[in-house]
Order: C-alpha cells, then sequence, then structure tokens
C-alpha cells in the first residue's frame, strides 16, 4: 500500500491507496497548487516594510513565511491574491496588482 | 506574558497552504488563529464538522493540517471530539500515550446553531475538555448561501430571497454564545479578527487552557456569500464590533466581560452598506428595515452591557 | 475452566462487554438494550472496568462517539435498539467507510412506525447494506459467545469492519436462561490488545480521517470495503475455530440442523431456531425428513456455503423477520433465493414474513409450513412465493 500523499494519484490503483482514505502525514495540502487561481498579486515592497507582522494573521492560505522575525516574500504556489494583506498593511508594503499586468 | 503579535506568528505553521477555501475566506483566519494559541509542543486532534472548512481542508490525499484531523459528518463534531477526547483520556490512563493532546472542533454556523448544537450541547454538558470554535459566516456557503438561525434579518440569501412580498430573512439572528453561556461551562467567548488579533488570540488561548469545555465563536466573513470585495475583511470586522453587531465579549466562570467597547458607536447602516446581501434594505421605502436593524442591535447590546456591569 | 450461571441476553452481552474491558462505550437507553449500558454503568461505577462511560444525548452522538474514540485508537462498543439504531444510520456509513471495528450489540426490535417496542429484525436489515459484519444469536449463550467473537473479526487488519451483534429483543434479551461463561482471562486473552496501525493519538505521526473523497477516489475506496467484506469470511471462521478451542462450542455461517437427508427446509434467522428446531425434532419422529439452516452470519453473506445446504432439498421456506416492502420477498429470501440460483437442481422457494412487531410463532406453525414445502415438492408448484404469516386475514 502506498502511505505517501506525493504518491498517490488518479492513476493509483484500489489496492495501493490508503484504506478509508486516511492519511498518514501532515499538511499534504502544500503539494497542491493554488497560486493559479489568481487574478490578483501581492507585490511585496521590503523597503517599505517595518516587519510589524500585521498582515501575517490576515492571510486565510498561510502564504506570509516569517523566518526569524521577519516576513518574507510570499508563497507564490498558495497565495490566491485575496488582497486582504494589502490593506491591512499600515505601512504601504503590499500593494495589489492584476496578474500579468 | 504580555502578547506579542511578532512571537505568535513566528511559530511553526499548523494550517497548510494549498487548501481550497475561497481567496480571501475567512475560515482560514479563523482556523490559523486558534491554532496558534497551542504551545508548539502540545499536540492537537481537530475534529471538523461537515463545511466549507472541511471539505476545503481534507480533500483526499491533501489535508491541510498538520495535526491529527477527523471528520464525520454535519452535525456532530459536539460528539465526534468528545469520543477522541474520551479515548485520550482512558488510553492516558492506561499508560498507552504520554503526550498531552488538545482537542478542538471546528464547525460552520450551520454545522452549529443548527444541525450540530444537540451534539454540541451535550458534549458541553458532559464536560469534555475541548475546544468548540464556530466560525460564523452567517448562512450555509458549503451549500450555495442558504439561511441558517445565524443569518441576521432581512439578510437576501438563497432561501430567504428579496422578493416582492418577504424582504429577505424574517427572523432575527440567534444568540448562540448566550445559549452557549447558559450552560456554565468554564469559558465562553466571542472575537472576531480585529487589529493585531490580541482578542482573538487570548481568547483562543484561555479556551485551549482552560480545563473543561469551552466555546469560541468567531465572526468570519464570507466575501461571496455576504457580497463585499474579499480585500475588505478586516475592514467589514471592525465596522461589525464598531457598530456593536458584533460586540466583543467574554463569560469566564460564569462572569460575563465586555471587552471592547467603541469609543463612538456607529450606525448599524455603516456595516450594512458595504455588504451585498443588505443592498435592498438601501432602496427607498425601506428606510423601516434599517430602523428595525438598529433597534434590534440596540436592544442586544443594552442587555449585553447590562449582563457585563 | 468455564463457568455456569444463569442470565438475560442483555446481562450475557453486558459482562462480555466487562471482561473484554474496552476503552470507550457511547450509548442512550432505549428499549430493549437500555439493560446493556445499565449494567456496563454498574461496573464502570464499581471499578470493574477502565472503561470511559460517555452516556450521550442521542444515538448519532452514540454512533459518533464510538467511530471518534476508535480512531482515536480506543476500542468503542455500543449497545442499541430500532429508531435508535435509525439515529445512528448516517454514523454507521462513516464507521464502516472509515474502516473502524466499532462493536455494538443491538437488541434487534420492530423499527417503527407506529411505535413497536417487541422483536423483529426490521432494524438490523434496513442496515445491512450499511457495511458493517452482522453475527445473529438464537440463544443468550450465542449473544455471548458471538459478542466475544466480534472484536477479533472486525479489527483483523485484513478486515477492519465494524459489527454489529444482533439477538431478539425480550426473547433473548430479557428471558433469563442458563449460560455458560469464559474466565477472564480467557476472553482477554482471546480478544488481544487493540493495535490499530495508525491511529489520531500515535506519537510518531499524526492521522486524518474522513476526507472529502472526489470521484477520482471514492470509487477505489469503496472496492477496498468490497474486498474487506470478502476478507471477513475466511476470518470469521478462523475466529470460530479458535473460539470453539476455548469454549467446546462450535460455530459456522450458519447452523444446518437435519439437514444431510433432509427433503424439505426452513431458513430463518435467530430466536426463532429454537421453535423451529422443536417442530423438527416432532416431524422427524414421525419419519418427516425435514432439516433448518439458521444463519447467523449475514454480512458478509455465506451465498456459496448456504447453495451447499440446501442443494439437497426440494423446497425451501425462507423466513424473513422484517418486511422490505419490494412487493417480491423479505431481504432474506432475496439473498437467499439468488444464493440457489446457479445449482444445477434448485430447489422451489417460497417467502414467509412473519413474527413482525412480536407476533408469535409456534411449532404448529412451522409444522403447517413444512407440510406446505412438502407439498410443493410433491407438485413442483410453489404458488404464490411472498407470503406473510400470522396476521388474521378475511375468511374468504
Amino acid at each position: 500500500m502506498i502511505k505517501k500523499a506525493s504518491e498517490i494519484n488518479e492513476t493509483t490503483p484500489w489496492q495501493e491507496m490508503t484504506l478509508g482514505g486516511e492519511i498518514y502525514e501532515g499538511g499534504t495540502s502544500a503539494l497542491f497548487n493554488t497560486g493559479d487561481w489568481r487574478t490578483m498579486i501581492p507585490v511585496y515592497h521590503p523597503e517599505n516594510c517595518k516587519h510589524c507582522m500585521l498582515c501575517v494573521p490576515y492571510c486565510p492560505d498561510s502564504s506570509i513565511p516569517v523566518v526569524e522575525g521577519k516576513r518574507e516574500d510570499f508563497d507564490f504556489m498558495h497565495c490566491k491574491g485575496c488582497g486582504i494583506c494589502a490593506k491591512v498593511c499600515p505601512f504601504k508594503a503590499i500593494s495589489l496588482e492584476k496578474v500579468g499586468a | 506574558m504580555a502578547y506579542s503579535l511578532k512571537q505568535q506568528v513566528s511559530k511553526p505553521e499548523r494550517f497548510a497552504g494549498g487548501h481550497r477555501l475561497c481567496a480571501g475566506c475567512g475560515a482560514g483566519l479563523a482556523v490559523r488563529g486558534v491554532l496558534r494559541a497551542l504551545k508548539p509542543e502540545d499536540k492537537a486532534v481537530i475534529t471538523n464538522a461537515t463545511s466549507c472548512l472541511e471539505v476545503s481542508s481534507y480533500l483526499y490525499p491533501y489535508t491541510a493540517w498538520q495535526d491529527s484531523y477527523i471528520h464525520s459528518a454535519f452535525e456532530n463534531a459536539g460528539a465526534t471530539a468528545g469520543g477522541v477526547e474520551a479515548a485520550y483520556r482512558v488510553l492516558k490512563k492506561k499508560g498507552k500515550i504520554n503526550d498531552t493532546f488538545k482537542f478542538i472542533a471546528f464547525g460552520g454556523d450551520g454545522g452549529t446553531y443548527d444541525i450540530g448544537l444537540q451534539s454540541l450541547s451535550g458534549a458541553m454538558e458532559r464536560g469534555h475538555d475541548m475546544v468548540y470554535v464556530c466560525y460564523d459566516n452567517e448562512a450555509y456557503m458549503n451549500t450555495g448561501i442558504q439561511r441558517s438561525s445565524s443569518t441576521p434579518r432581512f439578510t437576501d440569501a438563497t432561501t430567504t430571497p428579496v422578493g416582492k412580498v418577504i424582504p429577505g430573512k424574517p427572523q432575527n439572528k440567534k444568540d448562540l454564545t448566550a445559549i452557549l453561556a447558559a450552560h456554565n461551562i468554564p469559558y465562553v467567548a466571542q472575537t472576531t479578527f480585529i487589529g493585531n488579533f490580541k482578542d482573538f488570540h487570548e481568547k483562543a488561548e484561555k479556551a485551549l487552557y482552560t480545563e473543561g469545555p469551552a466555546f469560541l465563536n468567531v465572526m468570519s466573513p464570507c466575501p461571496r456569500g455576504w457580497r463585499y470585495e474579499a480585500e475588505d475583511l478586516a475592514e467589514i470586522c471592525k465596522l461589525a464590533v464598531d457598530t456593536c453587531v458584533w460586540p466583543l465579549f467574554e463569560v469566564e466562570s460564569g462572569v460575563w466581560k465586555l471587552n471592547y467597547e467603541p469609543k463612538k458607536k456607529l450606525p448599524v447602516e455603516d456595516y450594512l452598506k458595504k455588504q451585498g446581501r443588505f443592498k435592498h434594505m438601501f432602496k427607498a421605502g425601506n428606510e423601516w428595515m434599517i430602523e428595525e436593524a438598529q433597534q434590534f442591535v440596540d436592544e442586544k447590546w443594552e442587555s449585553l452591557l447590562a449582563r457585563c456591569k | 475452566m468455564a463457568r455456569k450461571d444463569r442470565m438475560s441476553g442483555n446481562e450475557a452481552v453486558a459482562f462480555a462487554m466487562k471482561q473484554i474491558n474496552p476503552d470507550v462505550m457511547g450509548a442512550f437507553p432505549i428499549t430493549p438494550s437500555t439493560e446493556i449500558p445499565q449494567y456496563f454503568s454498574t461496573y464502570v461505577a464499581n471499578g470493574e472496568v477502565d472503561t470511559e462511560f460517555v452516556a450521550v444525548e442521542s444515538e448519532h452522538s452514540a454512533m459518533s462517539t464510538c467511530m471518534a474514540a476508535q480512531a482515536a485508537g480506543g476500542r468503542a462498543i455500543t449497545a442499541t435498539s430500532s429508531a435508535g439504531m435509525a439515529l445512528m444510520w448516517e454514523m454507521l456509513y462513516v464507521t464502516s467507510s472509515a474502516r473502524l471495528p466499532v462493536t455494538m450489540a443491538l437488541v434487534n426490535r420492530a423499527l417503527t412506525g407506529p411505535i413497536n417496542i417487541n422483536n423483529d429484525h426490521s432494524d438490523s436489515m434496513g442496515a445491512r447494506d450499511s457495511g458493517w459484519i452482522q453475527l445473529y444469536a438464537e440463544t443468550n449463550q450465542e449473544a455471548y459467545d458471538n459478542f466475544v467473537q466480534a472484536m477479533p473479526i472486525g479489527e483483523n487488519k485484513e478486515v477492519r469492519l465494524p459489527v454489529m451483534v444482533c439477538q431478539d429483543g425480550f426473547i433473548t434479551s430479557h428471558a433469563v436462561e442458563n449460560i455458560e461463561l469464559l474466565e477472564d482471562e480467557t476472553v482477554k486473552k482471546f480478544v488481544g490488545e487493540y493495535e490499530p496501525e495508525h491511529y489520531l493519538l500515535k506519537k510518531e505521526n499524526p492521522l486524518a480521517v474522513g476526507p472529502y473523497d472526489i470521484s477520482n477516489y471514492y470509487m477505489e475506496h469503496k472496492k477496498q470495503q468490497a474486498e474487506a467484506m470478502k476478507h471477513a469470511k475466511p476470518v470469521i471462521l478462523e475466529v470460530a475455530r479458535r473460539f470453539e478451542e476455548i469454549s467446546g462450542r462450535s460455530y459456522g455461517f450458519f447452523e444446518a440442523f437435519e439437514m444431510e437427508d433432509a427433503e424439505v427446509a426452513l431458513v430463518l434467522i435467530g430466536s426463532s431456531a429454537g421453535t423451529a428446531k422443536e417442530t423438527v425434532k416432532q416431524l422427524r419422529r414421525e419419519g418427516k425428513k425435514v432439516g433448518l439452516v439458521k444463519v447467523r452470519v449475514f454480512r458478509p453473506f455465506p451465498m456459496e456455503e448456504l447453495a451447499e445446504a440446501l442443494k439437497v432439498v426440494k423446497a425451501v421456506a425462507v423466513m424473513d423477520k422484517a418486511e422490505s416492502f419490494s412487493a417480491c420477498g423479505g431481504p432474506l429470501f432475496a439473498e437467499v433465493r439468488s444464493a440457489l440460483y446457479d445449482l444445477e437442481n434448485r430447489p422451489k422457494a417460497i417467502n414467509y414474513v412473519y413474527g413482525l412487531g412480536g407476533r408469535d410463532i409456534c411449532v404448529e406453525d412451522f409444522a403447517m409450513i413444512y407440510d406446505q414445502l412438502f407439498e410443493i415438492g410433491r407438485t413442483g408448484v410453489a404458488g404464490e412465493i411472498y407470503r406473510h404469516f400470522g396476521q388474521r386475514e378475511q375468511e374468504v
């Protein structure tokens, strides 16, 4: 039986799939690209960022990584471009732009 | 320890990206906010009522949860979380496990105010050591924005459409937080996504680390169902508390406490006019709707103030 | 050493539960199964078991509690009847599809309405397609023995399915009979520890249970469930073989009573077998070659084995203690008749729906049915095959 989510896909035979649809690891959704849902894209302007972190808890997609007390650029594989972060930023460190503009 | 947002967001993330919640969905914020209040060394088992959150966060083989997770049905998140917690108690007693686990159930308003109310009430009454979190987006969003008992009066929902003779939902919103407080459980609170999440975080932490059952009611806006621009979530939440539509309060061991009193209580229309679901209330001739909505908010607010004295 | 006692079926099952000492019981009162959680809560109150007894607010929550406790890594049990089981309905499916071997003591009672608290099999027969293994008992002894065997069957790694241990409401559940109980240690050793490979509270890795399973995966998971039910067949026989070693009592998919040279036979489930056996004995004394098949395992359905047992007879009456309103017969009939289809010389088969809501059936009644079967065997004409027995009729 296959145990890893990364190895289960739409060609997996029933004999190889986990019983009852169980998964034995956490956070496997990270394998899935939701970045291509975006019609708008947040653009990070680090020069304006004070690392106040206000944007971080407002992200529904856990797409603002924090490393050693500083936020980094967006996780664009998962960011859906909702724009909440841009609106809550008090320092104009995030702008929201049209994808492909 | 004083709240520090920087410290809190530096913790390892327990809710992974790649889930299928809509862009800007409040449920994602509610989940992340609650899980952030866990001590990193503590494990958790998450229970989820069938909901937008459930079908989006564990879509085989992709789970967004770093912790153990169980979904069984729509109306039974209370009993399901209670079952896990009961097994934990006995397995710990038998020495089969030695880690500390916390038990958290997430349900939408449909799964909590309506179909899951009995199961929730039972679990709270029996005293399971768990936190039930309702992410309240005021309608059955998963099935297409049908009214629930949490939907506010006059809302244009798909089973209370605004028609020629009926102007949206006829009934007022049920006061679930007060119903849970009446269970005399150790901790009940109402919050939403405000400012730097201090109010939310402190309530989630208290709910998690108070022994016994706890209930959190989190207003979690749904851009699609409420018909506002997704990016405006924080503004909608701020208006909800500043108009006193969604007051922030907690009930700890039976003592009611107001956590936020707006410096200037805003008129309810400031909140309503931002959302397409209330659009018809602003048509000429419908002024009475706004008046009655204001009256309802005022009455609820006054009675809350009286309880919190 | 076994010890003899006198007990009702409810007490016998509760006693088996005590000997097993499961981790969680989630239960809600309903007649006639109520006594089981009552007895059990006394064991809890007296510290005779380690079990967390969760006195839930509904049967839906009872099964939710059990399903979740089992997923968490514990052994979970419940007891219910009739409308109580109907309220669990959704969760029966959820539990079996999540492959969680919860054990249920089901005390069969008519499924409303109008409300009726007496025995028939409409509750469990309705749940026959819910993915649960179903074992049925004729006596309190069999109810006890089946309960002891349930967990080794359901928890087998090739099976991982929940098990319903059924007995007849009041007839078995409340009637006090002699019983031979196994020693506590013998039961404990026989049932063993529950050691799932993955569970929610496991230290090493998290577990996610109960996904949204889209069309690309759902069919594969259902196929797995169907295969598990097939795997259950040899496991049931192997557990019965081990059980015979500790008890001296032998079990299979069904009991074939006087079937070797039988010309006609009845097929039925549960306590009516006692009366039917008495009829068989009387008719045999008169030289009539009658036999009886008492089905113990209805899920998985022992299709080939039943056909093999019935191939000797000319005519068979399948007795259903449940209606299915198919307009052509009860559930046991549908499946037994289908089992006969592949026989070269298949017997004529008729169906009797009987005993609904506790309606009695006695030796004379069975004797009359055997007579009808002889007549069918002689003429080769079955006549109306879907019949009801025991209701008052307008005289023609």
